[in-house]
């Protein structure tokens, strides 16, 4: 059962990913984005972030996309046009990408010491519960400093919007 | 069946990573390329999480909340920088933005 949920929605993050990047209207790539957050959210899910899952949902697929599409709607950008491609990259591209990709995986497999399956439910920890409390004691001044953080990106905002630039 | 094991997290985490640098490279429409910098984030929090869960630490699931904030920040402060280009240039295509092409 984990297995093949972990199959059908890794499958089809990395599907939507691969059309984000090839379709050539922006809305059609948001769209795919959309796709890899919310299968995402099931992985992290499988993986026992409970808490994860949900915010992954909340803040990326509903907050950051919709600010996304938004954007595109206002700026009216049409479909792009495709600058022509040297013979080399169209021909020897992908085969060598899934060579790397094989090969990476490979090293990763030999380097990692063997473990047992990732099952459902055999990670508990990620509640709300026990993630506020790591994060409001043992985490309090990083998260301090991310405050100070969106606080800077939001002048940069106000200003960026100001008529003036 | 063969269990399912940090090491396939790692690599669904390993092609996310791939494909969102190949989107930053080859596209360009800026949106695009910002929503390839989403998805190479994305791919971070995959890591992350999968090693929390493989080291039995919740300390990577914070690390990934931290991630998904400064992403948050990233893509308003992405945006609107957009904003302000399209209003002066009238564009948002990378390739036609080179005030500072020498």
């Amino acid at each position: 059962m984990d297995a093949i949920l972990f199959l059908i929605f890794a499958t089809i993050a990395v599907l939507c990913a691969i059309n984000l990047v090839v379709q050539k209207h922006p809305i059609s790539s948001a769209l795919s984005l959309i796709g890899v957050m919310a299968s995402l959210a099931v992985l992290y899910l499988l993986l026992g972030g409970e808490f994860l899952a949900a915010v992954q949902l909340i803040v990326y697929a509903g907050a950051i996309m919709v600010l996304f599409v938004f954007v595109i709607m206002l700026l009216n950008a049409g479909a792009e046009r495709r600058s022509n491609r040297s013979l080399m990259a169209t021909l020897f591209g992908v085969p060598l990408l899934a060579a790397f990709l094989a090969l990476v995986a490979y090293v990763i497999q030999r380097g990692l010491p063997p473990t047992e399956g990732v099952y459902f439910g055999g990670f508990t920890q990620g509640t709300p519960r026990a993630i506020g409390r790591v994060l409001f004691t043992q985490y309090l001044l990083p998260f301090e400093v991310t405050s100070v953080l969106i606080l800077i990106a939001i002048i940069g905002a106000v200003v960026l919007a100001r008529k003036e630039i | 069946m063969h269990p399912v094991t940090t090491v396939h997290y790692l690599v669904v985490g390993l092609a996310l990573l791939l494909i969102g640098t190949i989107g930053v490279l080859t596209r360009r429409n800026i949106v695009v390329i910002l929503m390839s910098i989403e998805l190479i984030l994305n791919a971070v929090n995959v890591n992350l999480i999968a090693f929390s869960r493989h080291l039995q630490d919740l300390s990577g699931q914070i690390f990934a909340i931290f991630v998904i904030t400064v992403a948050v920040a990233e893509a308003a402060v992405g945006l609107g920088i957009l904003i302000a280009l399209f209003r002066n240039k009238e564009t948002v295509l990378a390739d036609e933005v080179d005030l500072l092409k020498w």
